[in-house]
C-alpha cells in the first residue's frame, strides 16, 4: 500500500456557502432590531398594534370625518366624530390678529414678514453679510417694529392701543422682543458673574439664582404689580410692556448661566493670549472670548429660545391676549362653543406650538453638527 | 529717551482703582434705584391707600377653598390661607415627583431600547412632550378631557369601586376600624427585616460577588407579611367606596379635576425631560465601561446595574435635581386652571382682597427662594459624597 493512496490532495476549492442569513440585508436589521429575544418581539408586535388601532383613527378624525365649512357650531355640535377646522378656518383673523383693528392689520403682517426675512438671513449659516443682518435685527427692526405696529402721528400711522393687540402676533412679538432683549443682558450677566469685581460678581449672582430660584409666573406677578408701585406714577409702564419686561429679566437669567458655561469652556490660554496682545477687557472679551464661548453654546442658547417661546404662554396671566389665550376666547364664544371645537382648538394650538419649538429644536441640533465637525 | 523722565503713568490706568471706581459706580447706581423705589412706593402706596405692613395676616380671608389639608374655613385667616396654599403646592410636588421619576427613567430606559420601534416611540413622546408648552397641556386636560366628562349621575365607573365624572375622580378610602397599631407595627418590621437582607445581601456580594433578588424579597417582605396578619386576624380598615346620593357622589376619596389635571400635566410634562436627563447620562459613560463589564463575564442586566447605572448616577443627579425645582415651580401653573396653590391662593385671591402687592410678592417669592435653597443645599451634599474622588 503506498502512501499516495491514503493522502488526499484537494484539487478544486470546496464551493463557497450561502452567507449566512441573518447577518447582513433588510431581514437582518428586522431580526437585531426588532425581534433579537422574545421579549422585544412582544414589544414590537404591541407597538404595530397600537400604531394600526391609532393611526387609522386619528388620520379619520383629522381628515375625513372632519368639518372643514360650516357658519356656526351647529354641524360641529351634531357630527361628534371628527374635527372641526371650520373652527379654526372662522376664527383665523382673530387668532393672528386679536382685536387688532382691521384698517391696520397690513402694518402687522408686514412687521412679521420683515421679522421673518430678517431672522431667515440670519440663521441660514452660509447667507452673506450676516453681521448687517444682525445689525438690522436687533437695532433696526424693534424701532421700525414699534413705529409700525403702535403708530406714529410722525409717519401719519394711527396709534394702536396695545390693549387690542393679541393672537398669534403678541405670541411671536413676545418671544422676539425676548430673545433680543435677554442676549445681550445675559451676556453682560455671565460676564459680571465671571469679573475679578467682588461688587459686580455678587450683584450678577444674587439676579441670577433669585431669578432661577422663583416661578416665571410670580415674576409676571410682580412685573404687573410692583412695577407700577415702584416708579413715579406718571411713568407707569404699559399693560403690555409690563410682562416684556419680566421675561426679558427672566430670560437673561436663564440666559447667562448657558453663556458662562462656554466661558468657563475656554482654555485659560485664550485669556493670556488676548492679554499678551496688549488687549484691555473690553476688547479681550469682544474680539477673541466671546466669539468662541459664544458658538460653543449656541444649541444651548437656542434651547432656551425654545423654553421662552413656550413660557410666552403665560403673559395672559396678566391680562395679555397671546394667542393661547386667544384660543381660549375663541373656544368660549358661544356660537362654537362644543366638545370637538375645544378639542380641535388646542390640538391646533399645540400643533402651532410644536411647529415653531421643534424647528428651532431642529435647527439647534443642525448647528451643533455644524459645531462638531470645526471641532474634531 | 530717559526713562526717569517718563511721564508717570496716571493713577486712573491702576486696574485696582479702576475697578475700586467701577463697584463705586455700581453700588451708586443701585443704592439710587433702591432708594428711588422706595421713595415712590411710599407715595404710591399712600396715595392708594394700600397697605404697608403685614397686618393684613391676621385678618378674616373671607373666601373658601376646595382643597385643605389643615383645617380652614371661609372664617380662618389670611396666614392659615398661606399655609393652605403652601401644603397644596407640595402636595402636589410630592405626588408628581415620584410618578413624573418613574416614568422618565421607563421613557428613558426605552429610549435606550435596542428594540428600534420601543426607541422611536420613546423619541416621538419626548419630542412631543418637550415642544408643547405645558399651559396647553394642562388646559386641554382639565377644559377638553376633565372638564367634558359626564355628570355626576352618568359616572363612568370601574367596577362600581373607582368613579370618574366632570366633578374629579373618587378612589376607596381606606378607614381605620379600630385602632390599628399592631398593622403598623407589623408593616414597619417587614420594612425592617427587607432592609436587613438588603444591608446582608450587599455584603455578602461585596465578599463573594454572589447576587440575591433584593428587590424581590422585599416586595414579598413587605406586601406578604401584613397581607399574612391580615389574612390571620380581619382586615384593620375598611375602604370607603363612593356613592351616588341626590345629583353628586358622597365617601371615598375625592380627587378634585383640577389636581387631577395638574399632577397629569406635570408628570407627563417632566418625564420627558428626566428621559432624556437619563438617556444623555447613561450614554455619557464610556462604552469601555460596559465593555469590560461583560469581559468579566456580567450579563446586559447586570452591567446596567452594577457598572453603568452606579455610574451616570453622578451625571444625571444634578439635572435631575433641576427638574424636581422645576416641578415644585411649575406647579404655579395652577392658577390657569383654579387648583389653590400657593401662587393662586396667596398671590392671586389674597394679593386682590388685601392689595398689599410688595408684602404678598415678597413672601411667595421667598417661599420659591427657600425651597430652591435647601435642595441645592441637599445636592451639594450628595455630591461632596458621591462625586468622583481624587479627581
Amino acid at each position: 500500500m503506498s502512501l499516495d493512496s491514503l493522502t488526499y490532495v484537494r484539487e478544486a476549492p470546496e464551493p463557497a456557502e450561502a452567507p449566512p442569513m441573518l447577518s447582513r440585508g433588510g431581514l437582518a436589521w428586522v431580526h437585531t432590531n426588532l425581534f433579537s429575544s422574545i421579549g422585544s418581539s412582544l414589544v414590537t408586535i404591541g407597538c404595530v398594534a397600537l400604531v394600526a388601532y391609532m393611526l387609522p383613527q386619528l388620520v379619520v378624525w383629522a381628515t375625513t370625518h372632519a368639518i372643514w365649512s360650516a357658519s356656526d357650531g351647529a354641524a360641529c355640535r351634531q357630527y361628534q366624530d371628527g374635527a372641526c377646522w371650520a373652527f379654526v378656518i372662522a376664527k383665523w383673523d382673530y387668532l393672528r390678529f386679536g382685536s387688532y383693528p382691521v384698517a391696520e392689520r397690513w402694518r402687522v403682517d408686514v412687521v412679521e414678514a420683515v421679522g421673518a426675512l430678517l431672522i431667515v438671513w440670519l440663521l441660514w449659516t452660509n447667507a452673506p453679510r450676516r453681521a448687517w443682518g444682525a445689525l438690522l435685527l436687533f437695532v433696526v427692526y424693534p424701532i421700525l417694529a414699534l413705529i409700525l405696529l403702535r403708530g406714529s402721528s410722525l409717519f401719519g400711522l394711527p396709534i394702536v392701543d396695545t390693549l387690542l393687540w393679541g393672537g398669534i402676533f403678541v405670541s411671536l412679538l413676545t418671544a422676539v422682543v425676548g430673545i433680543v432683549f435677554s442676549l445681550p443682558l445675559g451676556v453682560l450677566l455671565a460676564l459680571g458673574r465671571r469679573s475679578p469685581l467682588p461688587v459686580v460678581r455678587m450683584a450678577s449672582v444674587l439676579f441670577i439664582e433669585f431669578v432661577r430660584g422663583v416661578p416665571f409666573i410670580t415674576i409676571l406677578f410682580m412685573a404687573n404689580n410692583l412695577l407700577p408701585v415702584f416708579l413715579p406714577e406718571a411713568w407707569a409702564p404699559d399693560r403690555l410692556l409690563r410682562p416684556l419686561a419680566g421675561i426679558v429679566l427672566f430670560s437673561a437669567a436663564y440666559m447667562a448661566e448657558e453663556v458662562r458655561g462656554g466661558l468657563q469652556s475656554l482654555g485659560k490660554g485664550q485669556y493670556e493670549a488676548a492679554k499678551a496682545l496688549g488687549l484691555n477687557y473690553p476688547r479681550m472679551m469682544a474680539l477673541i472670548i466671546l466669539p468662541q464661548a459664544l458658538t460653543l453654546v449656541i444649541p444651548g442658547i437656542v434651547n432656551n429660545f425654545v423654553g421662552l417661546f413656550m413660557d410666552t404662554t403665560l403673559i395672559s396671566v396678566v391680562g395679555v391676549t397671546d394667542f393661547l389665550e386667544a384660543m381660549n376666547n375663541a373656544i368660549k364664544d358661544p356660537v362654537w362653543a362644543g366638545p370637538t371645537i375645544m378639542v380641535t382648538g388646542y390640538v391646533f394650538a399645540g400643533i402651532f406650538y410644536f411647529c415653531f419649538c421643534y424647528g428651532m429644536t431642529r435647527y439647534s441640533a443642525h448647528v451643533e453638527r455644524i459645531l462638531a465637525k470645526g471641532r474634531k | 529717551m530717559d526713562l526717569a523722565s517718563a511721564k508717570p503713568s496716571s493713577w486712573l490706568s491702576d486696574q485696582r482703582v479702576r475697578g475700586l471706581i467701577y463697584q463705586l459706580l455700581l453700588v451708586g447706581c443701585i443704592v439710587v434705584l433702591a432708594c428711588g423705589a422706595i421713595y415712590n412706593a411710599v407715595i404710591n402706596m399712600r396715595a392708594r391707600g394700600i397697605p404697608t405692613g403685614f397686618g393684613f395676616w391676621n385678618d378674616v380671608a373671607g373666601f373658601d377653598i376646595n382643597l385643605h389639608l389643615i383645617s380652614y374655613s371661609n372664617q380662618s385667616t389670611y396666614g392659615r390661607a398661606f399655609w393652605v396654599g403652601l401644603l397644596n403646592t407640595l402636595l402636589v410636588a410630592v405626588i408628581c415627583i415620584p410618578l413624573a421619576t418613574l416614568l422618565g427613567f421607563v421613557i428613558g430606559v426605552a429610549r435606550l431600547s435596542p428594540n428600534w420601534l420601543l426607541s422611536r416611540f420613546a423619541l416621538v413622546y419626548t419630542s412631543i412632550m418637550r415642544n408643547t408648552p405645558l399651559l396647553l397641556l394642562l388646559l386641554f386636560w382639565y377644559n377638553a378631557v376633565l372638564k367634558s366628562l359626564p355628570a355626576p349621575r352618568q359616572s363612568i365607573s370601574i367596577g362600581d369601586i373607582v368613579f370618574l365624572n366632570n366633578r374629579g375622580l373618587y378612589l376607596p378610602m381606606p378607614v381605620a376600624r379600630e385602632p390599628a397599631s399592631w398593622f403598623v407595627g407589623v408593616v414597619l418590621a417587614a420594612i425592617a427585616v427587607a432592609i436587613g437582607f438588603r444591608v446582608w445581601a450587599r455584603g455578602r456580594r461585596d465578599r463573594t460577588g454572589a447576587q440575591a433578588p433584593t428587590v424581590l424579597v422585599a416586595a414579598a417582605l413587605i406586601l406578604g407579611l401584613p397581607a399574612l396578619a391580615t389574612a390571620g386576624t380581619g382586615a384593620p380598615f375598611a375602604f370607603d367606596i363612593a356613592r351616588l346620593s341626590g345629583f353628586n357622589l358622597k365617601g371615598g376619596l375625592q380627587i378634585i379635576p383640577e389636581m387631577a389635571a395638574l399632577v397629569f400635566g406635570l408628570v407627563t410634562f417632566t418625564a420627558a425631560f428626566i428621559a432624556e436627563i437619563v438617556r444623555a447620562g447613561v450614554l455619557a459613560v464610556p462604552v469601555g465601561q460596559s465593555e469590560a463589564a461583560g469581559a468579566l463575564g456580567l450579563h446586559r442586566g447586570l452591567s446596567m446595574k452594577l457598572v453603568v447605572i452606579p455610574q451616570a448616577m453622578r451625571l444625571i443627579t444634578p439635572p435631575l435635581t433641576s427638574q424636581y425645582l422645576n416641578v415644585v415651580k411649575n406647579s404655579s401653573l395652577a392658577v390657569f386652571i383654579g387648583y389653590p396653590d400657593l401662587v393662586q391662593i396667596f398671590a392671586g385671591t389674597v394679593l386682590n382682597q388685601t392689595q398689599a402687592a410688595v408684602q404678598v410678592m415678597a413672601i411667595t417669592m421667598a417661599v420659591y427662594l427657600v425651597i430652591s435653597l435647601v435642595v441645592a443645599l441637599a445636592l451639594n451634599v450628595f455630591n461632596a459624597r458621591y462625586a468622583l474622588k481624587g479627581r
